[in-house]
């Protein structure tokens, strides 16, 4: 009996390249073939992608005592793609307080997806 | 019942503005009314800017005659109130043989008004004085008394005059009754009851409206729509003067229109509408202004839109002003005032003094009346020492505010100063979001500033008041909007 | 936030930069690293860093600082990278004018309005974006039509939201970002029309800002009557035929409070004009040779204000290589004449630089008109006798080409002019 393989399309996030990827599974899901990649990253996305998509999250939360009133944020590591408007939904009351640096925590591990919150952006305390 | 005012005006268009500022020259207690949140925001706003020569309008009605007097009392508001006013002259042009007759009767019909100046330019003249203007041009009738203002900026002056001398303005204030009772009239609107002996219909579209409150015999009035496109600034000087088309019996026709500040606006079409709200452009007008505008400045091309509009013209049946006293006592109409309006409006005022000094209002002149209203700071036409000194006296002109019409902060302040309560009010004061990047970069700005000035909530400033917000709050973990810190 | 160290505007500058985003704070850089010793930086905002400040999303970075960084991050680097070599930062300030004997007027919150005097000027103002009327979009014209980048500061910095149901017209890289910004606030994002048959932004953002929210892409689709008289309350959009022309009898409406218009960038040449700088007519940039420099003798230009780039580590290499020209310039080193003018052909929208030197490697960026698959960049003297060819497997009018031309490319190379098309393989 012949094996049935399908195919499976995604667009490479890895770099603005955006190289089109392609992911032959046979049965029971198991990958068997990756094509389309330029480089390491974007096999590995592809095939990450296929199993348990993940993303990087960039946002704002709250500043007080700073000469702008929002800090941009980012996750520490991507985090499952379902989960991304939950994680900016809990984060939307969250206020820090000024002087803040650059890649300071400003939330740990938030709704346990494995990703700390870090700021993006050095932010002096003003008075 | 308190001591009722003298004159309550209905509508802060030119024509309101220009009434107000001249019965503010005498001891009267005057209450103008202005629907809109700044005045000049209705049909003014929109309008083409030009200061007609005189000779258009038929001497037989009643805006030919108020036409070519209003265009005479321009110079001195200009020089009083320290808005911009050039007379840059204007050509109506023949592109055939057919034209000619035409352009003969208008010169025949200034001369017999009294039109000074005006002259009929051959081929060869044209094309040295315009020679951005078609090859195709025959002849032209040269006008040197047609000017251009900022129809906004002369409301805004008119209404700010007649306010240090004495004038109650009442802007996003709309009349919702009128009464009469014992040669007293009674208006209510959206913030409170007034109490007038003369109440003045200057309401501009909404003149019959205010007409019917009134009880006053029916006045239709019929929104025609008038698109008009403003062109890139790097156009300026491309043409110099006012340019006409060959009248039509039904239109002046589609113009260039160099703008007081040197922008070339192309427009305006004429179709009437039914809604009195409708400004909307649309395709159809845009390429209806460019087909007919090319035919005689071909070097004009859509490409070079930086912003597009429309104003309602108020137009009455018969098409002429309807000026005058009505059966209801007190109540005078000042209506149907479409082209020559801005040109006509100070003659319209002095009109209107007139007829309330035969009905009987005293008019006792004021010894403290300033005629002058002080020069605004127009930061980047002062000479390099000049930016460099004020610069250092006073820190508000060290930041730039707009960068494509260079206005610095200093000037938005006064601008707010002045009145501007909103970010259009700041544009039409100082030019701050009018060019081509069209307040991408000012608009933020101008909203903080507005928001310190005025201590508000900076999601509380407006575009042009009412509905017209620019932003909310943003949104808290449950989804309602955050409350203001 | 990074403070600046105060610059005193005492004395002749070397090199004055005008504007303070990721092109000039490297070309100020890289000033200093050529030798010249008095750098100054003129910026608008309270910090320098431009308009990445308000990118708060992750992507840049990848070439320049080979890791991926976000907006803020990469502009935070630059910034310090520039103040630790000594680069004088004036923020809150705005350069005015350069006076034909290279004197800067500028205006700053700290210093008034100042004339400063400098050896070789650099403009680096970046760019603006285009808005509504420059495609007439008809209708109404409520409140609630605003640029992609306008709701992008609102909600970045300003910390508010531009409303609360969103349509986006163009699929400019900004709009894309935009709406999956919007959408991770919760404000409902009911679509993007795009006129074209193709996406205008990277496909990195159409898959993470629109497939993974399920938001629409509508491809040769239009807005044509934006409807509201306060606010937007709805716009009527139509699909248009091969020639862009709407078919008005397969429109339909949305209902939205918001138009974000996300049609692209033109660069910010208000300064270059005053100037008369010769300008490139379809950059809309300065002409500048391999050197980055202008019409104007030491006066030079780096990144979007020279034309639109899709990603800031190119503005980066381009910013390094105009402000190491300016500092030499400063130093009386003029760079060496470029003896090839370069031209766009079939298929390519513009190249720069406008020139080069068969004796030099330059990088030629170049931005083509139309997608194609399997083609070949071809460089070719007129009289058709000196052909390269460079085999691509797609290119796309997003994304930038940069081309390296190197001197051996050229060995066979006799002529004065070069012509760059793209064609079909």
């Amino acid at each position: 009996m012949t094996q049935t393989v399908s195919t499976a399309n995604y667009l490479c996030i890895g770099c603005p390249m955006g190289c089109r990827l392609e992911v032959d599974t046979a049965e029971e899901d198991r990958i068997v073939e990756i094509r389309g990649f330029s480089c390491k990253r974007g096999k590995e996305y592809a095939a990450q992608e296929h199993v348990d998509p993940r993303r990087n999250v960039a946002l704002t939360v709250g500043l007080r005592g700073g000469a702008l009133p929002r800090l941009p944020v980012k996750t520490s590591a991507a985090v499952p793609k379902a989960r991304v408007l939950a994680l900016c939904a809990a984060l939307r009351d969250l206020v820090v307080d000024a002087p803040v640096r650059v890649g300071q925590v400003v939330a740990a591990n938030p709704l346990g997806l494995g990703a700390d919150i870090v700021a993006t952006r050095e932010m002096r305390a003003v008075d | 019942m308190p001591e009722p005012l003298d004159v309550v005006i209905i509508g802060g268009g030119v024509v309101g503005c220009a009434i107000a500022r001249e019965l503010s020259r005498y001891r009267l207690r005057v209450c103008l009314l202005e629907k809109e949140c700044d005045v000049g925001f209705g049909t003014s706003k929109a309008n083409s800017g030009i200061i007609h020569g005189g000779h258009h309008s038929d001497p037989r009605s009643v805006k030919g005659g108020l036409e070519w007097e209003g265009n005479q009392l321009w110079d001195a508001l200009a020089a009083d109130l320290g808005f911009g006013f050039k007379r840059i002259g204007e050509l109506t042009i023949a592109l055939g043989e057919a034209d000619l007759p035409v352009l003969e009767n208008l010169l025949n019909r200034g001369r017999a008004k009294g039109v000074t100046g005006l002259e009929m330019w051959p081929a060869e003249r044209v094309r040295a004085e315009e020679p951005n203007l078609s090859p195709d041009i025959i002849a032209a009738l040269h006008a040197p008394t047609t000017g251009v203002v900022n129809p906004y900026e002369a409301c805004f002056c008119l209404a700010e005059s007649a306010v240090r001398n004495g004038l109650d303005l009442r802007t996003e204030t709309a009349v919702l009754g009128l009464s009469l009772a014992d040669d007293v009239w009674t208006v209510e609107t959206t913030r409170g009851t007034l109490h007038a002996r003369f109440v003045l219909n200057a309401a501009g579209l909404f003149s019959g409206a205010i007409a019917a409150l009134a009880g006053a015999p029916a006045l239709a009035i019929h929104p025609r729509k008038g698109e008009e496109y403003l062109l890139d600034k790097r156009l300026q000087g491309h043409i110099g003067r006012v340019i006409f088309p060959c009248p039509s019996p039904v239109s002046k026709g589609i113009l260039v229109i160099p703008t007081y500040d040197g922008t070339l606006m192309v427009g305006p079409t004429a179709h009437t509408v039914d809604n009195p709200f409708d400004l909307s452009t649309s395709a159809a007008g845009s390429d209806e202004v460019f087909a007919a505008v090319q035919r005689f400045a071909p070097g004009i091309s859509p490409r070079d839109v930086i912003a597009q509009f429309a104003g309602l013209r108020a137009a009455a049946d018969g098409d002429d002003f309807v000026i005058g006293l009505t059966d209801r006592k007190g109540f005078i109409n000042i209506a149907g005032i479409q082209s020559p309006g801005l040109t006509a409006a100070p003659a319209i005022a002095q009109r209107i003094v007139g007829l309330l000094r035969n009905e009987g209002l005293a008019l006792t002149p004021r010894d403290d009346f300033d005629p002058r209203l002080p020069a605004p700071v127009h930061f980047m036409s002062l000479s390099t020492g000049a930016q460099i000194d004020l610069a250092e006296r006073d820190p508000r002109y060290r930041r730039m505010s707009c960068r494509c019409e260079f206005i610095t902060e200093g000037e938005i302040l006064d601008a707010i100063g002045r009145g501007a309560k909103t970010l259009d009010g700041i544009k039409f004061r100082t030019r701050a979001g009018m060019g081509r990047c069209q307040g991408g970069f000012c608009a933020a700005r101008c909203m903080e500033l507005l928001a310190r000035e005025l201590d508000i909530p900076f999601t509380d400033v407006t575009k042009r008041g009412g509905g017209s917000w620019m932003a909310i709050p943003r949104l808290t973990s449950i989804g309602q909007e955050a409350s203001h810190d | 936030m990074i403070s600046s160290k105060p610059a005193h505007l005492q004395g002749v500058y070397d090199v004055v930069v005008a504007g303070g985003g990721p092109a000039g704070l490297g070309a100020a850089l890289a000033a200093r690293e050529a030798g010249a010793e008095r750098v100054l930086v003129v910026d608008r905002e309270k910090e320098a860093g431009g308009i990445l400040l308000q990118c708060i999303h992750a992507g840049f970075g990848l070439h320049h600082f080979k890791e991926e960084l976000t907006g803020p991050e990469y502009a935070g680097r630059v910034l310090r990278d520039a103040l630790e070599h000594g680069v004088d930062v004036l923020s809150d300030a705005y350069a005015l004018d350069v006076l034909p004997d290279k004197r800067i007027k500028l205006m700053s919150a700290e210093h008034g309005v100042r004339l400063i005097e400098t050896r070789a000027a650099v403009l680096s103002m970046g760019a603006r974006e285009r808005t509504r009327a420059a495609i007439r979009i008809p209708g109404a014209r409520p409140a609630g039509v605003l640029t992609a980048g306008f709701a992008q500061r609102l909600v970045n910095l300003q910390g508010c939201l531009p409303g609360r149901r969103v349509a986006i017209l163009g699929s400019g890289d900004i709009g894309l970002i935009m709406a999956r910004r919007l959408t991770l606030e919760g404000v409902e994002v009911v679509g993007v029309f795009e006129l074209m048959p193709y996406a205008n932004g990277l496909n990195r953002n159409i898959v993470q800002c629109l497939r993974d929210f399920d938001i629409p892409l509508h491809l040769s689709t239009t807005v044509v009557q934006v409807h509201g008289r306060e606010r937007v309350e709805k716009v009527t959009v139509a699909p248009v035929d091969d020639h862009l022309k709407p078919l008005l009898s397969k429109a339909w409406d949305v209902p939205c409070d918001t138009l974000l218009v996300s049609i692209g960038l033109i660069p910010e040449n208000e300064l270059s004009c005053q100037m008369n700088l010769r300008l490139d007519p379809v950059t809309n940039g300065p002409v500048v040779n391999s050197a980055m420099e202008t019409s104007r003798d030491g006066v030079f230009a780096c990144g979007n204000v020279v034309h639109i780039h899709d990603l800031v580590d190119f503005v980066s290499a381009e910013a390094g290589l105009a402000g190491r020209w300016a500092g030499l310039a400063a130093q009386g080193r003029r760079p060496p004449d470029d003896n090839v003018r370069l031209s766009a052909g079939e298929n390519v929208g513009y190249c720069v630089p406008h020139s080069l030197s068969t004796e030099r490697e330059h990088t030629v960026y170049l931005r083509v008109r139309k997608p194609m698959e399997q083609s070949v960049i071809r460089l070719s003297s007129p009289d058709g006798r000196f052909t390269y060819e460079k085999k691509v497997r797609y290119v796309f009018p997003a994304e930038m080409i940069n081309l390296k031309i190197s001197p051996r490319m050229l060995q066979n190379f006799h002529g004065d002019g070069l012509r760059i098309d793209v064609l079909p393989r």
